[in-house]
């Protein structure tokens, strides 16, 4: 049941296959099984309960509120939760505990949704690892993987002898193992520079960010605020699109959502890509691009070719320079974003009380790690004022002209573009950790961070295994709010490619009926 | 509304900016604000000064509006000496404010408390606020230098905490004696944050701000730009409720005070600095045209008597007019989350704090109804009383509230005589008794007639004409 997808386990749930506490259970169940995963910081057992009870009480009467009612999912902890500690995986939120909710994850909640845990992320989403949270990093589920380890010649059963596992990506990477790791249908996670899509790909999982503005940030922690968006993770691509249209709308508490109606829909199912124009930036051509990821680019151009769709090379001159840019423009907005965290009104507070700046100072080096005080202190310093000029509003003049690259593309007839997601399949944390924080996000965020300068919408959809039997993903790029049209495309390529189900059956031996691969025939997805 | 009143060019686009700096009472470590781009810019306050002793002698002045920006609210910081604490109280954080902006264009205290007056007056006429300083609903900043004609302007030093138009005045004369006397003494002036001490009459420094902030600013990610249109930019199909059309707003922009102020003066022939009087007090004019319109004694004879007497007995017990109806929200209303600035009672130091949903408590309303005075002044004009009889009417008006001011003049007694042949005879009948004061007046002591005319008031009882009273006796004089 777990391995279903959100719509067949909806549907289960309406013809009372299954009912909502059941379903709880499985998950509960196995979230605790995986602990070693650390993918949840928060798992809210009882709040999940009492909501799963409600939900069966609304389905026995038949009144269920949609979807996703009776749905297990799992947030992101940089989002605002009422009444569930908040952490942000920061010292600095240890013990927060929000009186609200987010909008998206209202919205979730009214439609009967039921919040399994908030999860592990980078501390306040800054890093592409998941490892530099307090709470410890996100361990990859394909380590686990039967795939994963024949290939390395590791013992199927071995005990868990995970020295050398692999990290999950981030900074979603607990969304992103939560919902590859069945525990869940659907995480939310939040992107920046590519913090959901980056796990999505190392984790084998559909991650998929919005265009800025068609998704509420009200109670999203924010790193970026012109650039972040919530994110959605899940196993595919219709699935993604389900929650999209629960958490897509205007929101008066959010001044940058876009006004227009948003209209629930429903994606259909493409055949006839021939009308389709495929762009292929030549700038995304990178060195450091592994020649796995780079042939499976290659062979899913040539997939939309064969079926009679244009595929382009395109360009996005000012590519190199987006790197730099965004390393200014986003450092000056954590800086400022950063500034509420003086131990006054909530959060971290030091024992220091001489003087209200030593008490500043002591809080905020306690609270906060390096990566975060490291990118305080660049923000700070481009947002001087003899600085100002020269840097930021330097690359805001760089953001535009990124912005315009893709505008330019879009204009000439092309409907989306095909790039990786990330260089290469998911490293060690061993190895990863032999780098800092910031080159390592220099490096990973190369193909996805421009995405977000340009406020366009992105999925990484998971193409196939590597050699290594880890799952690589491949990323589209749509046009602004053309957020269906993207994922139309992306669920025909979906199915072309059938990526393949993890296998983890042999690490839990005693839960392996949740993992049949059950034979869906006798399913009616009618509503 | 108020760029409009002030005679600004409202900017259609304008931009909001992050002001960072870290204090207790700002919970974000930033201030939301206009620092680029502010809603509205070069305007201008007319404001009358008195010219010399007489109040008759007024010249108007003008002090230009460098600009008007809407920005946060910042919490409030109450500082405990005793436990040498500071207590934060965050109510009012993140309330939208409008401030505005003067060009250093005033001289004196006078000049700036009467600016600041005239500024009061157009904010609560248009419903922008009550702009009370004591509650804290206006809050005024002065910024003070000195400097030798034709040169440059001097170090400026800012003080801050003032709760009222009088200190206000006051701090900044005391400020401009404070530095010409340092620079005469060869000091030199920082350029430094006061505030001033009620106490001694003079400003000091503030321990807290020092030296030069860089604030790095930084455009507010998540407000886009302010757009307000006008009947011609307006885009087609737009949702009223969505946008601002600043030529809708200005047709319906109230009446300004010194429209106001105009029109009394010509509607009624009063003294300008009677219409500025009548506008100082809040609710006076509304009671003023209210008593005018249920009586026709003259407009002067109103005016006289509402701005002397009643204005009188209300200030020599505190009281309020308490007439003014509730002023109307500020129309102006944008789509992004921003509040309006409250009324919020002022914290003295140290003093126990007031809740902030809490008014202060006003003074008590006057116990004399417009309809009573009107009432009495059509009872003067009638000639059914006397002129001092109406002031003792009044008196008693004011003690014993209910009685109507008819009820009063028959329970007192105080009706005028109205038979004049009657007091032909009383008039007759002092003159006989009074010969020598008689004869004084026929060989040309003018003063002597008043002795004859308060002979006859008191054998009246006071209820005789005084003017009635003169009139026949000269008529028997002269006979």
């Amino acid at each position: 049941m777990l391995g279903r997808t959100l719509r067949e386990v909806s549907a289960a749930l309406k013809q009372g296959q299954i009912t909502p506490t059941e379903l709880y259970q499985k998950c509960l169940s196995l979230i605790k099984k995986t602990k070693f995963l650390n993918a949840y910081i928060t798992v809210s057992e009882d709040v999940a309960l009492k909501q799963a009870e409600d939900s069966e009480k609304r389905y026995k009467k038949g009144h269920s509120l949609g979807d996703l009612d009776g749905i297990p999912i799992a947030v992101k902890d940089n989002f605002s939760t009422s009444g569930i500690e908040t952490t942000c995986a920061s010292n600095m939120l240890k013990g927060y505990v929000p009186p609200y909710n987010a909008t998206v994850v209202q919205k979730l909640l009214d439609q009967g949704a039921i919040l399994m845990g908030k999860t592990n992320l980078d501390e306040f989403a800054m890093g592409s690892g998941s490892t530099d949270g307090v709470f410890g990093p996100v361990k990859n589920p394909w380590s686990y993987s039967k795939q994963y380890r024949e290939k390395r010649k590791q013992k199927p059963h071995g005990e868990k002898e995970d020295s050398n596992w692999l990290i999950t990506g981030g900074s979603s990477g607990g969304s992103a193992a939560a919902v590859a790791a069945f525990t869940c249908f659907a995480a939310l996670g939040s992107d920046t520079g590519g913090s959901t899509r980056n796990p999505a790909a190392h984790c084998g999982v559909v991650g998929f960010k919005p265009s800025y503005g068609l998704v509420s940030r009200h109670g999203l922690i924010p790193l970026v605020n012109s650039m972040d968006v919530p994110g959605i993770l899940t196993r595919c691509v219709d699935d993604a699109a389900l929650v999209l249209g629960v958490l897509a709308g205007h929101d008066p508490k959010d001044s940058t959502t876009v006004q227009d109606p948003v209209k629930p829909f429903t994606l259909p199912t493409l055949t006839d890509v021939s009308k389709l124009c495929i762009g292929i930036p030549k700038e995304y051509l990178a060195p450091e691009l592994s020649s796995e990821v780079r042939s499976f680019w290659s062979k899913a151009a040539n997939l939309f070719e064969s079926e009679g769709a244009k595929v382009i090379e395109v360009s996005l001159p000012h590519t190199s320079y987006s790197i730099v840019c965004y390393h200014v423009l986003c450092t000056s907005e954590v800086a400022s974003n950063m500034a509420r965290f003086d131990g006054l009104e909530y959060g971290h507070r030091c024992d220091i009380d001489v003087s209200t700046e030593a008490m500043y100072a002591a809080t905020r080096r306690e609270g906060f790690n390096d990566v975060v005080r490291g990118r305080i202190l660049s923000g700070n310093f481009f947002l001087l004022k003899e600085n100002y000029e020269n840097y930021f509003i330097k690359a805001q003049k760089v953001r535009r002209l990124i912005a315009n690259d893709f505008v330019n593309v879009f204009n000439s007839g092309v409907d989306v573009l095909l790039t990786p997601t990330t260089l290469s399949d998911a490293v060690p944390y061993l190895e990863f950790i032999k780098e800092d924080n910031r080159t390592r996000s220099a490096q990973d965020d190369i193909f996805t961070q421009a995405v977000n300068m340009a406020g366009l919408p992105a999925v990484s959809v998971p193409v196939a295994l590597s050699n290594q039997g880890l799952p690589i993903g491949l990323q589209f790029i749509g046009r602004a709010f053309r957020d269906q049209q993207l994922l139309t495309i992306a669920k025909w390529f979906e199915k072309q490619v059938q990526f393949p189900v993890i296998q983890l059956q042999e690490l839990m031996d005693d839960c392996s009926s949740v993992f049949e691969i059950e034979k869906l025939g006798s399913v009616s997805l009618k509503q | 509304m108020t760029g409009l009143a002030l005679s600004c060019r409202i900017n259609k686009k304008s931009l909001f900016d992050r002001k960072h700096y870290f204090y207790a009472d700002l919970p974000a470590g930033y201030q939301i604000t206009q620092q680029r781009l502010p809603i509205a810019v070069n305007g201008s306050l007319a404001y009358s000064v008195c010219a010399g002793k007489k109040p008759s002698q007024v010249i108007t002045k003008t002090v230009r509006i460098k600009q008007i920006q809407l920005e946060q609210d910042s919490g409030k910081s109450l500082h405990d000496e005793l436990r040498s604490q500071t207590l934060i109280d965050l109510n009012r954080a993140g309330v939208g404010l409008l401030e505005v902006v003067l060009e250093p264009d005033m001289s004196c205290g006078e000049e700036a408390a009467t600016a600041v007056r005239e500024l009061q007056l157009i904010l609560q006429a248009l419903g922008t606020s009550q702009a009370n300083m004591a509650e804290g609903q206006l809050r005024v900043d002065a910024n003070i230098s000195v400097h030798h004609p034709g040169e440059p302007l001097g170090v400026r030093t800012e003080v801050k905490n003032l709760n009222s138009a009088r200190f206000l005045a006051k701090a900044i004369d005391s400020e401009i004696e404070r530095q010409i006397h340092e620079l005469e003494n060869g000091r030199e002036i920082l350029n430094e944050t006061r505030s001033f001490d009620y106490k001694l009459g003079c400003t000091m420094p503030m321990r807290d701000k020092e030296g030069k902030q860089d604030y790095r600013f930084m455009p507010e990610p998540n407000l886009p730009p302010l757009l307000l249109y006008d009947t011609a930019s307006l885009p087609p199909g737009a949702d009223p409720q969505q946008v601002i059309n600043i030529d809708w707003i200005r047709e319906r922009l109230p009446e300004l005070p010194s429209e106001t102020r105009e029109k009394l003066v010509q509607q009624y022939g009063m003294l300008p600095e009677h219409s500025f009087a009548l506008l100082n007090e809040v609710g006076l004019l509304e009671f003023f045209q209210n008593v005018i319109k249920e009586t026709r004694a003259e407009p002067k004879k109103v005016t006289s008597w509402v701005l002397n007497i009643f204005l009188g007995f209300l200030k020599q017990q505190n009281l309020a007019v308490n007439e003014s109806s509730q002023s109307p929200r500020s129309p102006a209303r944008s789509s992004f989350t921003s509040g309006e600035s409250v009324g919020r009672t002022d914290q003295k130091q140290g003093a126990c704090c007031w809740s902030a949903s809490e008014k202060c408590h006003g003074p008590e309303p006057s116990p004399v109804t417009p309809a009573a005075l009107a009432e009495l002044l059509s009872l003067l004009d009638r000639k059914a009383i006397s002129s001092s009889a109406a002031k003792q009417v009044f008196e008693e008006l004011w003690r014993s509230k209910g009685k109507t001011p008819s009820q009063i003049v028959s329970e007192k007694r105080l009706e005028l005589m109205q038979d004049e042949e009657a007091l032909e005879r009383v008039c007759h009948a002092v003159m006989e008794e009074h010969p020598q004061v008689v004869m004084d007046v026929k060989r040309g002591n003018s003063r002597a007639i008043n002795k004859l005319i308060g002979l006859v008031l008191k054998a009246t009882l006071s209820r005789a004409d005084p003017t009635v009273i003169k009139e026949i006796l000269e008529k028997k004089l002269s006979s």
